[in-house]
């Protein structure tokens, strides 16, 4: 006598167990098949290369009628299942009853619909099924689609539909793409390979509310108010155990139907495979170990002995043209080390993660041939130690292959330009290198190129490198650090000949050799980024030393201080009051003058730091920028207001000049006087920039210096008028922000591109209006109050939880 | 070893740190990967900084004060002969949690 089997849903899963249990053993069962949808079992996976037209639905349908047919399958398709009654061991389908002796739960998962306003407008659909793809398919040419969700189902669908020639773009919630599969290198080749195909990627894009019109979508609204149009939008934000039938019925439930190895819930009768189940604390996305639980629960109906274990998972992206691998497990873990591997010529990166002698991670982009065989060391537990050094070139590695430091050049189109003064571009180097110009010189000589400021001499000598070969004896210049082999004059310009606008696209393109950088290049590449882009390139405060990312300056015994600006050195009673007020209040052991003419509140502590601001900022104060490579202040004495020698308005020269200046980033600190006469009081001629009042105008000196070196300010020019000293001041700062080294002073930086280039640059009246309209962009972005900002969100300055409070009870 | 919830994942930021005072002292937790935290000691091992204020980069951070680096796996200086100390800490459902025991000055040996 056959037992009754009834399985509920016809997925991945439960196809797989049909397939062993009749290979097995044909005359156990009566099996009965309920399925939601209207079919039967079909290949899931394969919806996506149906979605992008690279396959037709019958090619990915794994079990046709014939199949059922053949092995006595009674087929309910298209029929829910509404109720499981365990005590008689009965199911109910939408079309009645069935009794069962043995009962498989495999109703996969949900998507998950974030409830956003306008979630159930008609157009608004997930990625899960035939009918989800097939509303997909209708998007074409001229349409427009968003899909929220940069995972793996979101891009695939993104992909599919901008295949067929729709307008894509895709809103994610993270700072890159798959972030649980990829880290963020991999996730910027992957945008890019995506872009590539002409979808748009808006990261770290919070969803506010899908707009509609007459019951259908019409756009998706974030929260910064940008409106993305769509005439369809695909929700493929994370999906759900669907448990809804075994939670009813009384099974032992958590995020999924608890299993135990055997694929058995908490009723013995009843098992349970697939996305629906919890076992041991996990559950389930991928159908790799889906098939393995669909073995595992054969054997159990079979009566046979197999246990169901666990094993890490490997992930790829159906998307052609975006070749992707990650594996095993990069994250949360004791004793681990990194390997690294790029090759920005061709866009590839990979990264191992090492435990001990043993592989456990991988993550590959762009050339993924070895991904198996990686994948392989890590669910065997292989020992690395033999191949520790040359294991990330694969298993075909016969020595020899080193990473080129010499690549990212050499990759460069010929029309890049590589000497930004003279406008020369790859191409008429290599030229003229070819023709005979062997030596750095003789380049110079005849196409210009590092012949004026002479930052680009690096990429020079590298391009005659790539060019000669051998024949050129390469001199070593200094790299930024440890991570590349480039120096900052060559990141500068390769930032902005390759338009690299995020730190994972340098660290790709540029070859860096480790995973996200170091104390030395992070800051420096940070302030690239965002003196180059001011509109792309976001922030990232985790890139800068502590003085600028907590915004105060951390003194030796880890107090901070607290120094608000006074423009130009002006100050009132009331603020003066408010200042004293707060250092009362916050027991502020040393209240100063500073050589800036500035107040200090000195020894304020980490978690006080947003209030004592939200105070200062109440009576007017700002911050002071005391701790920025930024501009720190400008110096003036009283001059025509009350000074007998004063020839002109130096105060107020002094706190316009402020007022334009302020929240601006510059390479290293920028400090600034002007003084009413040549008497000097403000001491201007030790500035970065040092303006002196004279009857017939202005005098602008630059490059001053008084700390570990003394130097007197060189003189730019003399202008007539306080407008053109502004004018003239902007340029400068600005042309030091496009060019210097970070860290370098403006002396520093003088001293290497000559005041005579710089000279040029300002005299030419277009090139200084370019220069004042960068720097008025930056500020539109940058000339802001930091303080007022973070004490908004004081939770951020103080611990994350006390925990000598628990113990103490 | 006894799990202690302490935070969301989230609530540090991703290559940042954030304090945890406790029986022992201040424990920083740094955000090396989207989902990878270490737990260690605040304070440096050469004249006490605040390691949270420090720059956190690959599984590594660098002192804000003196520039030592520190490997977080470890507790190791790097290139210097001194260590500090580092507690099991793990994530579970985006949320961090620090075993209890170790931190708890009454059973820390
Ligand atoms: C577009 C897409 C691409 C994917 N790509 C990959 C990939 O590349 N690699 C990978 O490993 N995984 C991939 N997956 C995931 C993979 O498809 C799933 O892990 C797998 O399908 C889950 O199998 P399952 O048997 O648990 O559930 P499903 O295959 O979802 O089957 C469950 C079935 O149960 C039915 N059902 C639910 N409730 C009831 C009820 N009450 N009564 C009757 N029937 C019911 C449903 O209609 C459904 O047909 C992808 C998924 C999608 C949607
Ligand atoms: C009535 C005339 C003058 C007035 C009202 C005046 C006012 C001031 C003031 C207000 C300052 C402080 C500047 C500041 O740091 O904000 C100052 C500083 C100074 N003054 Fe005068 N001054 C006068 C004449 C002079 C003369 C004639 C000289 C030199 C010949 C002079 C030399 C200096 C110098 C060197 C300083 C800088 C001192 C320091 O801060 O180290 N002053 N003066
Ligand atoms: S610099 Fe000249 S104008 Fe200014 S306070 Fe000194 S003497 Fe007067
Ligand atoms: S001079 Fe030296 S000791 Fe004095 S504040 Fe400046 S850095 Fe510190
Ligand atoms: S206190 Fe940390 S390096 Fe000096």
């Amino acid at each position: 006598m056959k037992q009754k089997l009834v399985i509920i849903g016809a997925g991945m899963s439960s196809g797989r167990l049909i397939e062993t249990l009749v290979d097995t053993n044909p005359d156990a069962f009566d099996i009965t098949l309920f399925n939601a949808e209207p079919r039967g079992n079909y290949n899931r996976l394969m919806l996506s290369p149906v979605l992008s037209g690279e396959k037709t639905y019958e090619e990915i349908v794994t079990h046709d009628d014939a199949f059922y047919a053949t092995h006595g399958v009674t087929c309910r398709f298209g029929e829910k299942v509404t109720e499981i009654d365990r005590a008689a061991k009965v199911v109910t389908g939408e079309n009645g009853p069935v009794r069962y002796d043995k009962l498989v739960i495999g109703t996969g998962s949900e998507p998950v619909i974030i409830p956003l306003p306008g979630h159930d407008l008609e157009g608004v659909i997930a990625y899960r099924d035939l009918e989800d793809t097939q509303r997909m398919m209708a998007m074409g040419e001229g349409r427009r689609v968003v899909v929220i969700g940069g995972g793996l189902l979101g891009l695939e669908a993104a992909a599919g539909m901008a295949a067929r020639g729709a307008a894509v773009t895709v809103v994610h919630l993270m700072g890159h793409l798959m972030e649980r599969q990829l880290d963020e290198a991999a996730g910027y080749l992957l945008k890019k390979s995506l872009e590539g195909k002409g979808i748009t990627v808006r990261l770290s894009a919070n969803s506010k509310e899908i707009v509609g019109e007459n019951g259908r979508v019409k756009a998706l609204r974030l929260d910064d108010g940008t409106e993305l149009p769509c005439d369809l939008l695909v929700m493929a934000v994370g999906i759900r155990p669907n448990i809804a039938l075994g939670k009813a019925a009384g099974l032992a439930v958590g995020r999924g139907i608890h299993v135990d190895d055997q694929m058995v819930t908490s009723d013995p009768d009843i098992l349970s495979i697939g996305e629906c189940v919890e076992h041991r604390d996990a559950i389930f996305g991928l159908v790799a170990p889906l098939y393995e639980q669909a073995k595992v629960a054969a054997q159990t109906l079979l009566g046979r002995e197999a246990a169901f274990v666990q094993k890490s998972l490997s992930t790829k992206l159906k998307v052609t043209g975006c070749d992707l691998f990650s594996a095993g497990d990069f994250a949360d873990g004791e004793g681990r080390e990194d390997i690294v591997f790029r090759d920005p010529s061709r866009g590839v990166y990979k990264r191992l993660v090492i435990e001990g002698d043993r592989l456990i991670g991988v993550v590959m982009y762009g050339d993924t041939s070895d991904g198996s065989w990686f994948f392989g060391l890590i669910r065997d537990g292989t020992s690395i130690d033999d191949m520790r050094e040359t294991l990330i070139f694969g298993p075909a590695f016969q020595g020899g292959t080193q990473l080129d430091p010499l690549s990212a050049v050499a990759v460069l189109p010929s029309e890049a330009e590589i000497c930004g003064c003279n406008g020369v571009c790859k191409g008429t180097i290599v030229e003229a290198i070819a023709a005979g110009a062997t030596d750095l010189g003789a380049v110079r000589a005849r196409t210009k190129a590092s012949a004026s400021c002479g930052t680009c001499t690096g990429l020079v000598e590298q391009l005659m490198q790539v060019t000669l070969g051998d024949d050129f004896q390469m001199p070593t210049a200094q790299p930024i650090c440890g991570c590349c082999d480039l120096t900052h004059e060559d990141v500068r310009r390769l930032i902005k000949t390759k338009e690299l606008k995020s730190q994972p696209a340098v660290w790709q393109e540029l070859g860096w050799k480790t995973v996200n950088g170091c104390h030395v290049c992070r800051p420096a590449v940070n302030f690239y980024l965002l003196a180059d882009w001011p509109l792309d390139y976001v922030d990232d405060p985790q890139s800068r030393f502590v003085n600028e990312r907590k915004h105060a300056n951390i003194q030796k015994d880890g107090t901070f201080s607290v120094v608000p600006r006074m423009w130009g050195g002006i100050t009132t009673a009331d603020e003066l009051r408010a200042i004293a007020d707060a250092a009362d209040k916050y027991n502020v052991p040393t209240v100063k003058v500073t050589g800036g003419q500035r107040i200090d509140l000195l020894g304020v502590k980490g978690e006080d730091l947003p209030y004592i601001w939200a105070d200062l900022n109440r009576a007017g104060l700002v911050s002071g920028h005391a701790y920025s490579k930024g501009l720190r202040t400008v110096k003036t004495c009283v001059g025509t207001d009350h000074c007998r020698f004063g020839t002109q308005d130096s105060t107020g020269l002094g706190i316009k000049l402020e007022q334009a200046l302020w929240g601006s980033w510059t390479p290293h600190k920028v400090k600034l006087a002007v003084s009413g006469c040549p008497r000097n009081c403000a001491e201007a001629t030790c500035k970065d920039v040092g303006i002196v009042c004279v009857d017939s105008g202005y005098q602008v000196g630059v490059g001053g210096a008084a700390g570990m070196d003394v130097k007197e300010t060189e003189r730019l020019l003399d202008v007539t008028t306080e407008g053109e000293a502004i004018a003239v001041t902007i340029a400068f700062v600005q042309l030091y922000r496009e060019n210097a080294k970070y860290l370098d002073r403006p002396y520093k930086w003088l001293a290497k591109v000559g005041l005579d280039w710089v000279r040029d640059h300002i005299m030419d009246a277009n090139e200084r209006q370019r220069l004042i309209d960068a720097f008025e962009l930056s500020q539109s972005i940058y000339r802001k109050d930091p303080w007022a900002e973070h004490a908004a969100r004081p939770r951020a300055y103080t611990h994350l939880a006390d925990l000598t409070l628990e113990a103490a009870e | 070893m006894s799990w202690i919830d302490i935070a969301a994942v989230d609530d540090i930021p991703e290559r940042g740190a954030r304090v945890v005072k406790t029986p022992v002292g201040c424990i920083a937790l740094f955000r090396t990967g989207a989902e990878e935290v270490f737990a260690a000691s605040n304070s440096c091992a050469h004249k006490g900084g605040p390691l949270a204020d420090g720059i956190v980069h690959g599984q590594k951070v660098t002192c804000p004060l003196h520039n030592w680096v520190f490997d977080l796996n470890t507790g190791q200086a790097v290139g210097e002969d001194a260590r500090i100390a580092t507690y099991p800490v793990r994530i579970e459902a985006g949320r961090v949690l620090l075993d209890g025991m170790a931190v708890d000055d009454r059973s820390a040996a």
